[in-house]
């Protein structure tokens, strides 16, 4: 097991560079300037040229590379060409954000999603199997934003029940104790339920599959046999099985929630990192953009490490696997 | 075929499907006039659905802003949302098939380089590099169709590596080696042939999934550039003015979530005739 992590964790060292390289790249080949949106068209040669030493933009791109990896690894981030405050100071007041939301809607979802799946394949066939099946695929097909919207135009407009930007009231700073938690749940309730919502299309259907699959199993006939009752057939012997496949879907689906965040952050203009980093797209902000991939990759193989992980402590299998060379 | 409309998910997909494309293709004859063009805005501007405006034309989904007909808009929409998943899912395709074919086929340093590509590129997060490519050169409709099909064959390429791979030891490849057949010439010609089927329902998922991420960056506003309309910048621009005309943002979101499970349905319906072990009783 240890032998088969290690391994895992150079593979996923090897990917956060390659990201990085590649991002870091693309950025320097494409055209555009942070200079001219920094200084602006009435800017003189000089005064570009300048800027651009300032900056190190003068330098070969290897070098330039070479000396942001090194900088990087020491934790020092840089400052952010468009706003001039530090990297990790702009970043370290978004994640916290992204991150709970994140964390909050893949908990959901994957409760409620394994749930659905598990009644669905139960009562497999049945009309409440066709109404979950048509509702999961409907929610699987939404573009997060657009649901964003509509939830918005419900709650907020329609209904006049939740606010629907930002992650505090104008008056949060003088709110104490609970009236300060229920405004920020209140802030949080629309996006999360969107992306939760978004969540549960796809990790139901990947249940509902996983349990059937299981449920076909001989050993399950056998539990019946022996006279189980169905509650506990379900529920305690094909449910512990199919969570294999699940828990493998659970890494699988960090990155896929933190692409889903950014756009849901782009429509509560959730202050988080998905919404840093399309700003910092959009300006050409250097520094910013490659801290961000950077996170986003190390985001990405962290989540299929978790997901190993978990899959090994679920599955016996798993783990005995390692045993084996 | 006949198989496929017997299948309910798969009847439903295609009906979809070809509703939206016939409607796309004969787009003049089915809406009344320019999508783009402004004409009387003060007079015309966020009709609600199912009225008619002060000049006597009906708008059955309404008016946006500039008092353009939304009907009009979504139509000739489909044709830029479709046109733009179904072109970046051939490039996807192509990409994908001869990756995985060739990885599949010759063993050795060049199918290991090209699985690690793969799993390189399944790392990399699709949504920081599209946001990344889009966003860097000018945004264009051109851009967004090559961004998504480069950022989306890895998943096919997986497919085909699996399946080649199977087929290769399979008698008829022997017999064909037997004969004497060159090693492109039987990857080509019996092989590959084989293997696509999976690959195809891959695809139908495929086209869904590229039209919701062409909708997303548009919305962004780093995809298809208004005024032409596209799914995305519609629900985008229908998001500013959802309180007054909410049918702005709703009817492009509806038609894209219909032809999105269209898509699966039909690429779920599509794995199950072609693939003979799940293949039920006549």
């Amino acid at each position: 097991m240890l032998a088969r992590l290690g391994h895992r964790l150079l593979a996923g060292l090897a990917v956060v560079l390659g990201v990085v390289t590649l991002t870091f790249f693309l950025l320097h080949l494409a055209p555009g300037d942070p200079i001219d949106i920094m200084l602006g068209p009435a800017a003189t040669a000089e005064q570009r040229t300048a800027q651009r030493v300032t900056l190190g933009l003068d330098r070969p791109l290897p070098a330039q590379f070479a000396s942001w990896l090194g900088r990087f690894a020491r934790g020092d981030w840089g400052n952010s060409i468009a706003k001039g405050r530090p990297v990790r100071a702009v970043l370290g007041a978004a994640w916290p954000d992204t991150a709970w939301l994140v964390a909050l809607s893949l908990l959901l979802s994957y409760l409620a999603g394994l749930a659905i799946g598990a009644v669905q394949a139960a009562r497999n066939g049945s009309r409440l199997d066709t109404i979950l099946s048509v509702s999961t695929v409907t929610l699987f097909a939404m573009p997060g934003y657009w649901l964003g919207l509509m939830l918005v135009l419900v709650f907020t407009y329609w209904a006049r029940m939740l606010p629907a930007f930002g992650t505090a009231g104008l008056d949060s700073d003088y709110l104490q104790g609970g009236s300060w938690l229920i405004d920020r749940l209140r802030h949080l309730a629309l996006p999360l339920a969107t992306l939760t919502l978004i969540g549960i299309g796809g990790t139901a259907r990947f249940a509902r599959g996983a349990m059937l699959e299981t449920l076909s199993q001989p050993f399950i006939v056998t539990a019946r046999a022996k006279g189980l009752r169905p509650r506990r057939v379900v529920g305690h012997h094909a449910l512990r099985n199919a969570l294999t496949p699940v828990v493998t879907l659970l890494g699988l689906s960090l990155p896929a929630l933190f692409s889903g965040a950014v756009f849901v952050e782009a429509v509560f203009a959730w202050p988080g990192v998905g919404r840093v980093l399309v700003e910092a797209v959009k300006a050409r902000d250097y520094p910013v953009v490659m801290a961000a991939t950077a996170i986003s990759a190390v985001l990405v193989v962290a989540g299929n490490m978790i997901a190993d992980v978990l899959a090994a402590w679920v599955d016996p299998r798993v783990r005995g696997r390692s045993a084996m060379p | 075929m006949t198989q496929l409309l017997r299948d309910r998910r798969g009847a439903f997909g295609f009906l979809v499907l070809v509703v939206v494309v016939v409607c796309a293709i004969a787009a003049p004859l089915v809406t009344n006039g320019d999508p783009i063009a402004q004409r009387d805005i003060v007079a015309t501007r966020f009709i609600p659905p199912l009225s008619s405006d002060p000049h006597g034309v009906f708008h059955p989904i309404g008016t946006d802003r500039f008092g353009r007909d939304v009907w009009t808009r979504l139509v000739y929409g489909a044709r830029i949302s479709m046109g733009v998943g179904v072109l970046a899912v051939l490039i996807s395709l192509a990409v994908g098939v001869v990756v995985g074919a060739v990885a599949g086929y010759w063993r050795g340093p060049l199918s290991i380089a090209l699985l690690g590509l793969t799993d390189f590129a399944l790392a990399v997060p699709r949504v920081v590099l599209l946001l990344l490519l889009a966003a860097l050169w000018q945004p264009s409709t051109a851009l967004v169709v090559t961004v998504l099909g480069l950022t989306g064959w890895m998943g096919i390429a997986r497919l085909m590596h699996g399946e080649v791979r199977a087929l290769a030891a399979r008698p008829f490849v022997e017999a064909a080696v037997a004969v004497g057949a060159r090693r492109l010439r039987i990857l080509a010609r019996h092989i590959v042939p084989n293997a696509l089927t999976p690959v195809i329902a891959a695809a139908a998922l495929g086209i869904g999934n590229a039209i919701i991420l062409e909708s997303g960056l548009s919305y962004l506003g780093l995809g298809v550039q208004a005024p032409t309309p596209s799914w995305g910048n519609m629900i985008a621009s229908g998001n500013d003015t959802l309180v007054n005309a909410p049918w702005v943002a709703t009817a492009p979101g509806i038609a894209l979530v219909l032809v999105v499970i269209a898509c699966t349905q039909l690429g779920d319906a599509l794995r199950d005739v072609l693939d003979p072990n799940v293949r039920r009783a006549p």
